[in-house]
């Protein structure tokens, strides 16, 4: 049942976007193992490692325009999600290191040697089964967010206060991991991993798999957020994003639907982590980093917020466009080219990226074509189409007499608009009188 | 808040039965000591002047706004209203509709109606939900609001008229025991007005209405027994004719 509800959901621009990671996650990897270097069809190890790295990212920016995009949860820290799914894999990979560390000790990494630990905490107990590493991936980001939302939620904090607690969660979480005694490596962080599995994370072949698996990761993780929008509960996320005490009013537990998205997308962060980590080789505490879960901000925004996709689509943009700034001369002035994409997206492209595109699932929202006679005759005593009024804003001019087209056209030109989910400070409140 | 303990239950045969409910915000009183009842089945207009405090009472009903002291009691006393939250409130049968019109602009008319329709709220359950049924009743209450042919827009492209009686149907899909409406008729036309009191008179068939409204003209077409408040306690009560000859009323409407 839940199989039948997760296929149905993608509409046609999704099952284009699933198509393409689907052949992605086909392509690449056999052009990367079994074309030889010599062909031009070859693609590097190096090159599917960095889109890999991207795929991650993506799948990290759609988990955020879930909470975001559609519920008007604006986290500052979705980063630490990212980097908890993160340490959970590279317990797990320094644990199969055993004997081949520095110091050559069967159970305890380098970095507790080197402390003069004696024994494994209790708390890394358990890492060197994969399934509780697996586990630990999902349920450790997954409690945290559910923790943190359910004290967040009900005590009703929102806008900018929200955001800034989750910024500081994520800060908080990086002066921890930067701490010797917190025993996840300090300031190194996780690093020089053998095995995966059995296979050796380092061979080209299990990069390539990597990347097949982050990319079927991120179509899961767009098939489920898709699911979740589409349903019901979705149309309820949207409701508290747009008008929260409303829906408080109409007997909606807000905090619940809101503990509820926030958590299922802290475990989808969480994977992108671990999918990540095996991949660039490393997880230190910088992850955590304040800035880098801003970015991830920019990333939904310049692909276009509430769109799914487009979180996706966004994060690849910007990360490649930071892979290619970042090289030669111009790499100072990366984060200025990263703040300038994100004032003018936010001008010009309120809908990202995705919004240049024509707008998807117009059909949805067109009415059933109405005589224009029976229109105006609804119309009768408004005076005057207060609609209209709304649609000349976004350039449409009212049109006292309208055409069925022009009937047509005002959904979509008014939703142009005005489902450009909006940065708001909660609902209006009610004067009191 | 401390009275309402040791109160025994079932002592009063009002839907809405609000005792000495006092409200102070930085020490301004919005409410005084108001008390108020409204019996099963009941239209009751309460009309006042600005700050008269009658958005604040519908926050204490529906539990937006805690009272200092005082009591709110629903459904013949049984529930006490003063130690639940909106949804809780909600969901025991008292809908709400606010002064500006509030309805999801990025739904579709048919959605707005469909996420007001009564059913389960939890999470679970609206997550694996499917339609049944639900399109007929949909279509029912549009029928009756006169939005049937703008169920596919999205409610943000309604005129403002339009957005009131789509807010007035998202109450009927509720199908609350008791509507607190507030302010239906600011901003709209005369031919607006007189639709939607008719609207009102009908949902008031089969439901306990509080109407707040400070437009005399509306209250008298709805011709409803009418509560004048003035400085957060009850001023007058009686047929709009009976106070609108009180001189206490006249005054405080015209100023003194």
């Amino acid at each position: 049942m839940i199989t039948r509800r997760l296929l149905e959901a993608p509409d046609g621009r999704g099952w284009i976007f699933l198509g393409l990671l689907a052949a992605a996650a086909i392509v690449v990897p056999c052009l990367n193992v079994f074309v030889p270097p010599s062909s031009p069809f070859h693609i590097s190890t190096t090159t599917v490692a960095l889109w890999g790295k991207y795929l991650c990212f993506a799948l990290l920016a759609l988990s955020l325009d879930l909470v975001w995009g559609y519920c008007g949860i604006l986290s500052l820290g979705h980063g630490a999600f990212f980097a908890l799914g993160g340490y959970a894999m590279g317990m797990y990979l320094m644990r199969q290191i055993g004997t081949r560390g520095g110091y050559a000790h069967p159970v305890l990494p380098d970095f507790m040697m080197f402390l003069n630990w004696k024994e494994l905490p209790w708390y890394w107990y358990g890492f060197n089964y994969f399934p509780y590493a697996a586990l630990m991936i999902v349920l450790v980001p997954g409690v945290l967010a559910f923790v943190f939302g359910w004290f967040a939620f009900r005590s009703r904090v929102t806008g900018v206060y929200l955001s800034i607690i989750t910024q500081a969660l994520t800060f908080a979480l990086m002066l921890g991991f930067f701490r010797n005694d917190f025993g996840f490596g300090g300031n190194n962080g996780l690093t020089d991993f053998y095995d995966l599995l059995g296979f050796s994370v380092r061979a080209p072949e299990t990069r390539a798999v990597l990347f097949a698996l982050s990319a079927v990761a991120l179509g899961l993780g767009y098939l489920i957020a898709q699911a979740v929008v589409r349903s019901k509960a979705g149309k309820v996320l949207i409701a508290i994003r747009d008008e929260e005490s409303r829906t408080r009013f109409l007997g909606y537990k807000v905090e619940n639907y809101k503990t509820y998205v926030f958590t299922l997308s802290a475990c989808m962060a969480g994977v992108a982590g671990a999918l990540y980590v095996p991949q660039v080789g490393i997880i230190n505490p910088s992850e955590f980093a304040p800035a880098n879960s801003i970015e991830i901000v920019i990333w939904v925004a310049v692909g276009g917020r509430g769109t799914l996709i487009g979180a996706a689509i966004g994060a690849i943009l910007v990360n490649y466009a930071k892979s290619t700034f970042t090289i030669g001369m111009l790499a100072p002035y990366w984060l200025f080219v990263l703040g300038a994409l994100f004032v003018l997206v936010t001008i010009f492209l309120p809908r990202g990226v995705l919004g240049l595109l024509p707008r998807r699932g117009a059909g949805n929202n067109v009415p059933s074509p109405i005589a224009p006679e029976a229109r105006l005759r609804r119309d009768v005593g408004e005076g005057q189409d207060g609609g209209d009024g709304r649609t000349s804003k976004v350039g449409v001019p009212p049109t006292p007499n309208p055409s069925p087209r022009h009937v047509e056209d005002m959904p979509s030109a008014s939703g142009g608009g005005e489902s450009a989910p909006r940065l708001r400070q909660g609902p209006a409140t009610q004067p009191a009188e | 808040m401390t009275a309402a303990v040791a109160r025994p239950r079932e002592t009063t045969r009002s839907l809405l039965y609000l005792n000495g409910v006092t409200v102070s915000f930085d020490g301004f009183k919005a409410l005084s000591n108001l008390s108020l009842e409204i019996a099963p089945g009941e239209m009751r207009a309460i009309i006042g002047p600005n700050g008269a405090g009658k958005t604040t009472m519908m926050d204490v009903v529906t539990g937006k706004t805690r009272p200092d002291a005082g009591e709110v009691l629903f459904d013949n006393g049984a529930v006490d209203l003063t130690t639940k939250d909106e949804a809780a409130i909600a969901e025991l049968g008292i809908g709400r509709k606010f002064q500006k019109p509030t309805v999801f602009d990025n739904h579709t008319v048919e959605d707005n109606i469909l996420l007001a329709l009564k059913g389960d709220r939890k999470v679970r359950k609206n997550l694996f939900w499917r339609p049944n049924g639900d399109a007929e009743r949909i279509g029912e209450i549009l029928d009756t609001i006169g939005l049937a042919y703008h169920r596919q827009r999205l409610a943000g492209a309604l005129s403002h008229g339009q957005k009131q009686w789509l807010e007035v149907g998202m109450l009927i899909a509720q199908d609350p025991k008791l509507l607190l409406v507030d302010e239906p008729v600011a901003g709209m036309t005369d031919a607006e007005t007189e639709t939607t009191a008719e609207l009102l008179k009908d949902i008031a068939k089969d439901h306990t209405v509080i109407v707040v409204e400070h437009d005399m003209e509306f209250v008298r077409l709805l011709g409803v027994k009418v509560t004048v408040l003035h400085e957060g306690s009850v001023l007058a009560e009686g047929s709009i004719d009976e106070v609108s000859a009180n001189e206490r009323v006249v005054e405080v409407y015209l100023g003194r």
